[in-house]
């Protein structure tokens, strides 16, 4: 392998290719070749870095010079500045939220540098689609040690000392899990990764089979070795074309090179992986739902006990877990169970890759240990709520969650903590909401969510979650009785109690934890007939500032109804308030704040 | 030359269904397959698979309703899906799916007349960090405005 001086590592997460990293990386390759530079600079496609909102996203080794939004019209002066005359490239670096100083290296940028990264640790490093990169990072080394050097009880062992628990959701230990499947009786025996992220809000589980599929291939190998099991399934959701692909393609390589296949590492243990792609089901992110769906059934849950871990896949004893446990693993083994405690809370071991999103001025993925606070990864990492706006709730674990208000902005981020507050870890899904968002209509999007995806096997969740969703929806039209809330409470604790399985169960979450912390948003929508974040749209109305309208007619233009007119003999526009729909187009486009909402 | 060509595309299929060595468990990926190369699952698709995998047609049609990738009717050229995560919601794709509604002239589900697009919504397809967020076909779009929506459409026409 020749010597490269530097190397540019270019993010090919989803984000950044639907950013347009790809046209990037071929003028980049184009113009390092006429600077007869390509022999000393390499460019390596990586997995998701993270930073999402600032793609296409190049990082350049050694110095870790962090580029942002980078266009293929600025790669010929990139190239300029950076390899021929040696200095950043000031245009492309991030500035600094605080002190609008420039950032210039990976290091210095808060984003990063307040992250600890494990289940991450290769995700914008190393090139995906290529088993050798994997390999040189010591990759497929703790199954080889593990298969010639240690026994089935010693690698549960470790992983009951690391602390692990489940990251899908449920935060089960890993270990006794693993321990159970390994004592189950049974000939035949199966290991899942479970890859149905379905949670909208979380896409860490995308990004690591995107960024580093090898982590988890290695790690269900060690799962079926401590659980003699010889098969395992990836169950991925079609939602997600590129961490299908190049999972596949990382399994046929893994096969090529001897990890994957009959008696590994020339041992009598064989270890296969298949994978079976979802179709659209978000039930089916429910372990026994999830069975159903690998057997080709629709995708219901049945009751536990008997657990998967006694009677899985076609009967069979089976271990399931999700990407981000499996991709714990192999660190877990390699440095020791120990290490991985000394990681994290007293209870919550480790570290957490949370997906933040909503309105926050750095999105992405951040994995922090257990246990750092909100407020850290609000305001340190993701650099706080833009536009002026004020923090109102951060909303944690999907349909199944609840919201943490601002009072509890410094709430350590662990299964215990949250708990206590009425919200759980979750799949790690953390959305950022300001003044903006109202809790009501949050809470009727879920329910929504709820209903349309119950699978409709029992009658609590089929029914109570409609029910639910037309309470609230009575609310935000401001048709709604007082009555209706205890009504409402009452059918949350109904649901939750005599649901089958965890999607009823955690379905009215999202509604008890804003009416925990949001109730008097709620009466204000019931009493007042009021949407005090001027969402709902039956308890607001658009009209023009005649003094602030400058007759541009851009809102007359954008409106969808032709609902605004011009005012005779003026150059003002005028909203007619019985044929508005309140669709909020014309409060957009308006260039000098004219329409009002209120 | 129809026939022909649909003769074709029924061979591919048998060869998905032997690839799995004709297992009924195999159903939902032999559905995938069918859907990818017939565009839709019509009728004479499902009997042929439940023919092919040993499966009663009802327990077919049962999975083919059950999830909401799958469809029985023709889609358009192109599918347009908005996502409705939680992200894309708190950004506003609400708006964005309005404003293709009524460009479009469809509502959710349905297929322009001239068959070009088909409007859909998604969930959520995991690019939160630059909600709003729509798919066309398998690219990702990102950071909409509704006006940036329509446009992005233009390219597809």
């Amino acid at each position: 392998m020749p010597a490269y001086r530097s190397t540019v590592l270019l993010c090919a997460g989803g984000g950044c290719i639907s950013c347009g990293c790809l046209p990037v990386r071929e003028a980049m390759e184009a113009e390092l070749k006429r600077r007869n530079l390509a022999d000393e600079v390499r460019v390596v496609q990586t997995g998701c870095v993270g930073s999402c909102d600032l793609g296409p996203v190049l990082i350049v080794y050694p110095d870790e010079v962090f580029y942002q939004k980078v266009s293929p019209g600025d790669v010929p002066k990139l190239v300029d500045e950076h390899f021929l005359k040696g200095r950043v490239f000031e245009r492309l670096l991030v500035k600094s939220a605080e002190t609008d100083n420039l950032i210039a290296t990976q290091r210095e940028f808060a984003f990063f540098n307040k992250q600890v990264k494990i289940v991450l640790e290769n995700c914008g490093v190393i090139d995906p689609e290529n088993i050798e990169e994997y390999v040189a990072r010591g990759g497929y080394l703790a199954l080889g040690q593990v298969i010639s050097e240690r026994t089935p009880e010693w690698v549960i062992e470790e992983l009951k000392k690391s602390g692990l628990r489940g990251r899908g959701g449920a935060g089960f230990p890993a270990g006794t899990k693993w321990d159970f499947v390994r004592k189950a009786p049974g000939e035949r025996k199966y290991v899942v990764c479970n890859a149905d992220e379905g949670d909208p809000g979380a896409f860490m589980d995308r990004s690591v089979l995107e960024g580093d599929p090898h982590r988890v291939l290695e790690a269900m190998a060690i799962a079926g070795f401590a659980a003699s099991a010889d098969q395992g399934y990836i169950y991925v959701r079609a939602e997600y074309p590129l961490a299908i692909r190049r999972t596949r393609r990382a399994i046929q390589q893994a096969r090529e090179a001897g990890f994957l296949g009959r008696n590994l590492f020339e041992s009598s243990f064989s270890f296969d992986i298949d994978i079976r792609v979802g179709a659209g089901a978000f039930v089916c992110g429910e372990e026994t739902a999830l069975l159903a769906s690998i057997e080709g059934k629709r995708g219901i849950p049945r009751p536990r006990p008997p657990f998967p871990a006694v009677s899985g896949l076609w009967g069979k004893p089976t271990l399931i877990n999700n990407v981000e446990t499996y991709a714990c693993i192999v660190p877990i083994i390699t440095r020791g169970g120990d290490w991985y405690a000394s990681i994290g809370t007293e209870k919550s071991k480790g570290t957490k890759v949370f997906a933040l999103a909503g309105k926050i001025r750095n999105t992405g993925l951040v994995e922090v240990p257990m246990g750092t606070t909100l407020r850290e990864i609000v305001y340190d990492i993701g650099g706080g709520v833009p536009n002026g706006r004020k923090f109102k709730a951060a909303q944690t674990g999907g349909p199944s969650g609840g919201c943490i208000p601002a009072e509890h902005l410094d709430i350590p981020m662990d299964y215990e903590s949250l708990a206590k507050v009425g919200s759980i870890v979750g799949s790690g899904g953390l959305i950022i909401m300001d003044e903006d968002s109202c809790m009501v209509d949050v809470a009727k999007f879920f329910m929504e969510f709820c209903t349309d995806e119950s699978c409709g096997k029992c009658p609590p969740c089929r029914v109570g979650t409609r029910q639910i969703y037309g309470l609230l929806d009575k609310i935000t039209k401001g048709e709604a009785r007082i009555e209706d809330l205890h009504l409402l409470e009452e059918l949350c604790g109904m649901v939750k109690e005599s649901s089958l399985c965890g999607l009823g169960q955690t379905a009215p979450n999202p509604v008890l934890s804003t009416l925990r912390y949001f109730r008097d948003e709620y009466l204000e929508h019931i009493v007042d007939r009021r949407c005090p974040a001027k969402v709902c749209p039956s308890l607001i109305r658009y009209s023009i500032d005649e003094a602030a309208c400058t007759g541009c007619s851009l809102c007359a233009r954008n409106c969808p109804e032709n609902t605004i007119f011009k005012v005779e003999d003026q150059k003002k526009y005028r909203i007619d308030p019985a044929r508005c729909v309140k669709c909020g187009v014309c409060f957009d486009v308006c260039r000098f704040g004219a329409v009002v909402k209120s | 030359m129809e026939t022909c060509t649909e003769n074709v595309l029924y061979q591919q299929l048998d060869s998905v269904m032997a690839h799995y060595n004709r297992s009924p468990d195999a159903l939902i990926q032999v559905l995938h397959q069918g859907q990818e190369l017939f565009g839709y699952l019509p009728d004479e698709v499902l009997r042929h698979i439940a023919r092919g995998l040993r499966l009663p047609i009802s327990k077919v049609y049962g999975v083919v309703t059950f999830y909401s990738f799958f469809t029985t009717v023709p889609r358009g050229k192109h599918t347009v899906m908005v996502c409705l995560g939680t992200a894309c919601y708190v950004k506003g794709a609400e708006r964005i799916l309005a404003r293709l509604k009524k460009e479009l002239n469809v509502d959710l589900g349905q297929t322009t007349r001239d068959h070009l697009f088909t409007l859909s919504a998604a969930r959520c397809v995991g690019a939160c960090g630059l909600a709003p967020v729509a798919m066309i076909d398998d690219d990702v779009y990102g950071k909409l405005t509704p006006d940036k929506a329509v446009k992005t459409l233009k390219k597809y026409r």
